[in-house]
């Protein structure tokens, strides 16, 4: 008996809240859903992700919206799926019933991969900006895309530097075993073998490791060419330190994940040298890349990684609206799918499967403090 | 050859870091029979404030080893304060509860502390400013700096200071009595509470200056450093005998030891099935082991029942 | 008669509360009770381990996780294998029970502090191993884990039908799993077995000398509640669709722990409430957030923060203030609020003392 009439009362305060809950704006709105980890070790990077999505949405609400002949407001949801695949599912449900009508999002492969079926089913398109892992639109769903290379494009054109421009015979592969580096770093290792390196070793780490010598000695014991690394800026950062202290001269390439300022924050003034690649061409070779730049770094300051993306991601979304004439998803999404616009890291189109068309990969080298794109 | 060496090295270094928070574990389980699972965040919290100080000074000109010591002597008193408190606030109320009890609540003040960390200096990794020279001087082939043999050192230091403090001194006597049998140290005249607190106190000291080494040697600090840190201190504590000083000591460098070897070479050893990707369960393994053969650890005996 | 009406009103409630919770609050709710139906089978779970039988396990989401790969890896493309959800829902329970056996053995003679950092250990362990057996044969799939999972399926019709109605299907299977659960430990406790852990937990020197099998009922315990860790966690792998290693840390150990000594070690009802509460309550505190922004113009104290922070305090409070927890059973109260010898009875060394 205790307990039934507390539960009465609490089931009748939220029937009776339901009828609370109609919201008549004024203006119409687009809900744009942007999911990043907001905290834990990654949010760093999950907050400029999501400054990308607030940045564009502004740009587009000062432009002076307009939707099959109305005008629109673009309002910008953002939730914090900790990078844990079952906060991700939480968070993607509580954006479906909140009536998104289009998700940047999320940050990591190993929750944008679940949160996809749910917005799958709702019909909601999705567009990631930096989850690389193949899987995420191998699964059959119409939703999902991305305006970042997937870890295939992006392994083989990591491998080809490697062997081609920096002439390596000889590599080591190390990973942080998480998706998305060992996914990056098997990728890698596949392209390099059929290009004819040899690997001497392939060592693990975790991504919440900060010391790496034990490796890096044995590694060094086999003196490879190269050292390639599939992991993030925060373990990258420290390793790179580390191989310079143990004397290791080889030179260091890392994936996406090591392309930041806190790469070279981390590494202090053994960053000198390295490379990594990035996904899209180089931000001040883009129309409108410069520009955005400048904008995001008044605003946010310095641009972490994939704040470019989630800005392209945005703007994809709400031209692809603009073409229908709708913000319906079940309108806008095939256009989506066949879209081709100009964005600041690149052209933005999809393949079948919603990877982005001729994705293009850049090399960037640490040279005098800052990461220099390649030629 | 000189990989075994630098090998060797790394763990020496590596193990060292593990004894010097061993120490302040061992400490408190020896005279308190509890893990403070906070310790490790007490390690944070050193080499949080150390880096602060540190931060700020390093623009001034200083010597980079006099700007490191000033970073030390404030991380020290911060470190004995958060540790004093605790125990007062946590600990003390729970003495004679169940273990249950203050193992949740030791539990509930490291989320505390990781989070008010978090709050207080953020969630990014911080990065420690290049002060101390990155010399290496060459050992047969391997290579080792200054700062790796300031860890080895003072370890080492601390250890034969702590463990003559824990035999020679008064106060030291009453540590060890306290850890017998806290009633019968009452009716001799021990003030009990006051010695828990000193102990508490003095392994916080401990832990501040192992959280200024581990951020001077690795560059980095963050609000979630310490747990998995803590976690293998305590391994190495186990494993060398909980309660004894020594202990420790060989514990850690053991650990360390097994550790780096372990990376370096299961790989080779297995043919590649198993390789350093399995490096964080070594110190789970050799626990159970150690537990399972031989649970009162390699030097076994706890700081109450030493001659 | 009185009774009776009673049963049928909080049946009524239940079958009509995801449906009030969808309607109210829209369905992230309903699925957050889904996942607290979950929560709810895993705190039982280690309620048998640590409430009846007094054995501190802190990796006990290693079980939840041998349940979900094993569902995983038996209805899904990776192996290609299709089994229906009937025959892998035992399977993994009865493998997760293995597994706690064999995380019992080696522990048997240790107590407290000790038996909680192995468990720990194995916890990791396990956690480490699922995410390296992809080389050199893929087992479970590596960090990426296990995709497109089957869901579950009753007879020909799929519980994920139709889309985005999931949610209340999934409510009503976990609760008939969840009841069952809770009937089960409720006969657990009451038999002879359920007082023979009493008897070991409150002294096994004495329950020993009464002719008490300690150690093969130390290994029921643990076995007992791996299982009901493996059951609800090929529910969990059905339900997401998707399984990797990032899902089954040592954070979730800590916090299915918490459910049950917050809510009331031993104590079903206790614990039940336990793990609603700490499953739903950080689910509220997403909304304070735009509380505050709504209240004072911007944000005060980041809420993703404050949740971990509040746990904490609050894990610190309860143990101060009400150490046998929020709803105690008369019992334990006692017990655990004694003050004086009854409550001092732990030894000092690992293990049982004259060992």
């Amino acid at each position: 008996m205790t307990m039934l009439r507390p539960l009465l009362a609490a089931m009748a305060a939220m029937l009776l809240s339901s009828c609370a809950k109609q919201n008549p704006g004024s203006e119409l709105v687009v809900r744009i859903g942007s999911v990043a980890p907001l905290t834990g070790p990654q949010s760093h990077l999950g907050k400029d992700n999501d400054n990308g999505v607030r940045l564009a949405a502004d740009e587009i609400n000062a432009s002076g919206l307009v939707i099959g002949g109305k005008k629109m407001r673009v309002e910008v949801l953002s939730e914090d799926d900790q990078a844990d695949p079952r906060t991700a599912t939480i968070v993607a449900q509580k954006l479906v019933d909140e009536g998104v009508n289009g998700i940047v999002g999320h940050f990591n492969s190993g929750t944008s991969i679940p949160a996809s079926r749910i917005y799958s089913d709702a019909g909601i398109p999705q567009i990631s900006p930096s989850a690389t892992a193949t899987t995420y639109t191998g699964q059959g769903f119409e939703t999902t895309f991305r305006v970042v290379t997937n870890d295939r494009q992006q392994g083989e054109a990591l491998a080809k530097f490697a062997l081609d421009t920096l002439h390596a015979r000889t590599v080591a592969i190390i990973d942080d075993r998480t998706a998305y580096g060992q996914g990056i770093a098997d990728e890698f290792e596949k392209d390099a073998k059929a290009g004819g390196a040899a690997l001497v070793a392939h060592e693990f780490t975790s991504d919440h490791a900060t010391d790496f010598t034990a490796i890096l000695t044995s590694i060094k014991g086999k003196n490879p060419d190269l050292v390639f690394y599939g992991g993030m800026d925060a373990q990258a950062g420290p390793m790179m330190k580390q191989m310079r202290n143990l004397g290791m001269k080889m030179a260091f390439l890392g994936a996406d994940g090591s392309k930041s300022p806190e790469f070279i924050k981390l590494a202090g003034t053994a960053a000198e040298g390295a490379y990594a690649s990035a996904p899209g061409l180089p931000l001040d070779k883009m129309p409108g890349g410069k520009a955005f730049v400048q904008k995001f770094t008044a605003k946010y300051g310095k641009i972490q990684l994939y704040s470019p993306y989630s800005f392209d991601a945005t703007m994809a979304l709400v031209n692809a609206m603009k073409q229908a004439g709708s913000i319906d998803p079940a309108r806008y999404l095939p256009v989506l799918a066949r879209i081709k616009m100009d964005g600041v890291t690149g052209p933005i189109s999809f393949d079948r499967k919603g990877d982005i068309l001729h994705g293009a990969v850049t090399l960037y080298q640490v040279r005098n403090g800052s990461w220099t794109a390649l030629p | 050859m000189d990989i075994f060496l630098q090998q060797l090295i790394n763990g020496i270094v590596l193990g060292s870091i593990y004894s010097l928070v061993a120490l302040g574990y061992t400490l408190v389980y020896g005279i308190l029979g509890l893990i403070n699972f906070a310790h490790g965040d007490i390690v944070m919290v050193g080499a949080m404030v150390t880096l602060t100080v540190v931060r700020l000074l390093s623009d001034s000109g200083l010597p980079g080893p006099l700007v490191l010591g000033i970073g030390m002597l404030t991380a020290i008193p911060a470190c004995m304060a958060v540790g004093y408190l605790i125990e007062r606030i946590a600990y003390r109320p729970l003495r004679n509860a169940p273990r249950l009890a203050p193992l949740i609540t030791a539990i509930g003040v490291s989320i505390l502390l990781q989070n008010l960390a978090m709050m207080i200096w953020g969630r990014e990794y911080l990065s420690f400013p290049q002060i101390l020279p990155t010399r290496t001087m060459a050992v047969g082939g391997a290579s080792i700096s200054a700062i790796q043999l300031l860890i080895v050192a003072s370890s080492t230091i601390m250890m034969a200071g702590l463990s003559s403090l824990i035999r020679k001194t008064r106060l030291g006597n009453a540590m060890r009595a306290t850890a017998q049998n806290p009633e019968v140290a009452t009716l001799m005249g021990v003030n009990v509470n006051t010695i828990i607190s000193i102990t508490f106190v003095l392994g916080s000291a401990l832990a501040a200056v192992a959280g200024m080494m581990v951020s001077a040697y690795y560059g980095i600090a963050h609000y979630d450093m310490g747990f998995i840190l803590g976690l293998k201190a305590f391994t190495a504590a186990v494993l060398g005998g909980i309660g004894n000083i020594e202990g420790a000591m060989l514990g850690g460098l053991l650990l360390g030891i097994i550790e780096s070897m372990g990376a370096g070479y299961l790989g080779t050893l297995t043919g590649g099935i198993m390789g350093s990707n399995y490096q964080d369960v070594f110190a789970f393994f050799v626990l159970i082991l150690v537990l399972i053969f031989r649970p009162s650890g390699l030097l076994g005996e706890r700081v109450g029942e030493r001659p | 008669m009185k009774r009776y009406l009673k049963l049928a009103a909080y049946a009524a409630l239940l079958l009509l509360l995801p449906f009030a919770t969808g309607l109210a609050l829209g369905k992230t709710w309903v699925r957050i009770l889904d996942f607290a139906l979950l929560y709810v089978m895993l705190a039982l779970g280690l309620n048998i381990v640590v409430g009846f039988a007094g054995l501190l396990d802190l990796g006990y989401v290693a079980f939840f996780a041998v349940g979900a790969y094993c569902y995983a890896l038996l209805a899904s493309p990776h192996f290609g294998l299709h089994l229906p959800f009937w025959m892998i829902l035992p399977i993994g329970a009865f493998s997760a029970g293995i597994f706690g056996m064999l995380l019992g053995a080696p522990t048997l003679r240790l107590r407290g502090d000790y038996l909680a950092i192995v468990t720990l250990g194995f916890g990791e362990i396990i956690r480490i191993f699922l995410n390296n057996l992809d080389t050199p044969y893929n087992i479970t799939g590596g960090p990426q884990g296990i995709d497109l999972i089957d869901p579950v399926r009753l007879g020909p019709v799929s519980l994920n039908q139709p889309p985005g109605h999931a949610v209340y299907s999934y409510y009503f299977l976990f609760l008939l799993f969840a009841l069952a659960t809770a009937f089960v430990s409720t006969r657990l406790q009451h038999s002879r077995i359920g007082r023979a852990w009493a008897a070991i937990r409150e002294d096994e020197i004495a329950a020993e000398a009464m002719g008490i099998d300690t150690r093969n009922l130390k290994l029921l315990a643990f076995a007992m509640g791996a299982s009901f860790g493996g059951l609800s966690g090929g529910l969990f792998a059905g339900f997401e669709g998707f399984v990797s290693p990032e899902s089954f840390t040592l954070t979730e150990s800590i916090m299915i722990l918490s459910m049950v000594v917050l809510g009331g070690m031993g104590h079903i009802r206790g614990v039940v409430f336990g793990a609603l509460l700490l499953s739903i309550l950080p689910e509220a505190l997403r909304y304070v957030g735009p509380l505050e922004q709504s209240l004072f113009g911007k944000i005060v104290i980041d809420p993703s923060g404050l949740r971990m922070l509040l746990f904490g305090l609050s894990l610190i409070l309860v143990m101060l203030l009400r150490p046998a927890g929020l709803w105690p059973s008369p019992a334990r109260k006692r017990e655990l609020l004694a003050h004086g010898e009854t409550a001092k009875h732990e030894n000092t060394n690992i293990y049982d003392a004259g060992r």
